[in-house]
């Protein structure tokens, strides 16, 4: 059941992988990142229980609070910062 | 099944890697090596390496990240492209790869117990390590008992270079800011 689970988190995050790499603008890039943050939590999360040491939980929870701000300060330098546009001059 | 996840990981791992070197668009390749860090720390936790997966996180995905998009507020969004042949750096960068790999042959296997790191102090520290620090987790008593003085330099060092980057990245904010396009004219200090 947690192979299961570990397989579709892997094949979820396979395609958020895509989105990073294919994704036209910033914030598909961004979004990308956050989901794969996301699933790099349940994988932990689930890994812990594949491998009988379910005290990894933890270590989810802070990974998940951990994303949250990344994302949070990335969101930050999009908005304020000089790099909005992702058409920068190439000069 | 733990075999597998390993080599889906690593091959992601790789694509990525591929991906960084490839896109020109340097926001994107910031997100990637945050995704690449991210990346690492599942293969930490899968190596049973748990604190070596949480610092990977905070500092490869958390920190540098923040970091390199203060970077990229001071300069282009978009990387030039090259003019020399990557030709010399492929080969070094193979013979370097292929020293380090045959470097390895010689280590003892991946978590045997007959390696000599786990035989010099280690049993001492778990026979000893609850009843003489009193810390039941026996890392906690290694970094923060035995190498007590050692992580207090660690922390000191981090501390003073963290101090180091914020002053260096305030400071060169304000300054670019306030004149974005001006060809450095009047004093501009670049020496």
């Amino acid at each position: 059941m947690f192979a299961a689970a570990a397989i579709g988190i892997i094949v979820t995050m396979t395609f958020a992988l895509l989105r990073a790499l294919l994704g036209p603008t910033t914030f598909d890039r961004i979004l990308a990142a956050n989901m794969v943050g996301t699933k790099t939590t349940l994988l932990i999360a689930v890994l812990g229980f594949l491998a009988d040491r379910p005290e990894f939980l933890d270590i989810a929870l802070i990974y998940a609070l951990m994303n949250f701000i990344a994302v949070i300060a990335v969101m930050r330098y999009t908005q304020y910062g000089e790099f909005v546009s992702s058409q920068g001059g190439t000069k | 099944m733990i075999l597998a996840i390993d080599i889906v990981l690593l091959v992601l791992l790789a694509v990525v890697g591929i991906a960084i070197i490839r896109l020109r668009n340097l926001f994107a390749v910031v997100m990637l090596s945050g995704i690449y860090s991210l990346l690492m720390a599942c293969i930490f936790v899968l190596l049973d390496a748990v604190d070596v997966a949480f610092t990977e996180a905070a500092v490869g995905a958390g920190i540098s990240t923040v970091l390199m998009l203060g970077v990229l507020a001071l300069t282009k969004n978009r990387e030039k492209i090259p003019v020399t042949t990557p030709l010399l750096p492929l080969v070094t960068v193979l013979v370097t790869g292929g020293l380090l790999i045959y470097g390895t042959w010689d280590l003892p296997a991946f978590g045997d117990p007959n390696a000599p790191i786990h035989l010099h102090v280690a049993p001492a520290y778990l026979a000893e390590g609850e009843h003489e620090t009193g810390a039941p987790n026996i890392v906690t008593a290694v970094l923060a008992s035995y190498r007590g003085y050692d992580t207090l330099g660690e922390v000191t060092v981090i501390f003073t270079a963290g101090i180091g980057v914020l002053l260096l990245l305030s400071g060169g904010l304000g300054r670019r800011r306030r004149d974005p396009d001006e060809p450095n004219s009047g004093g501009g200090g670049a020496s």
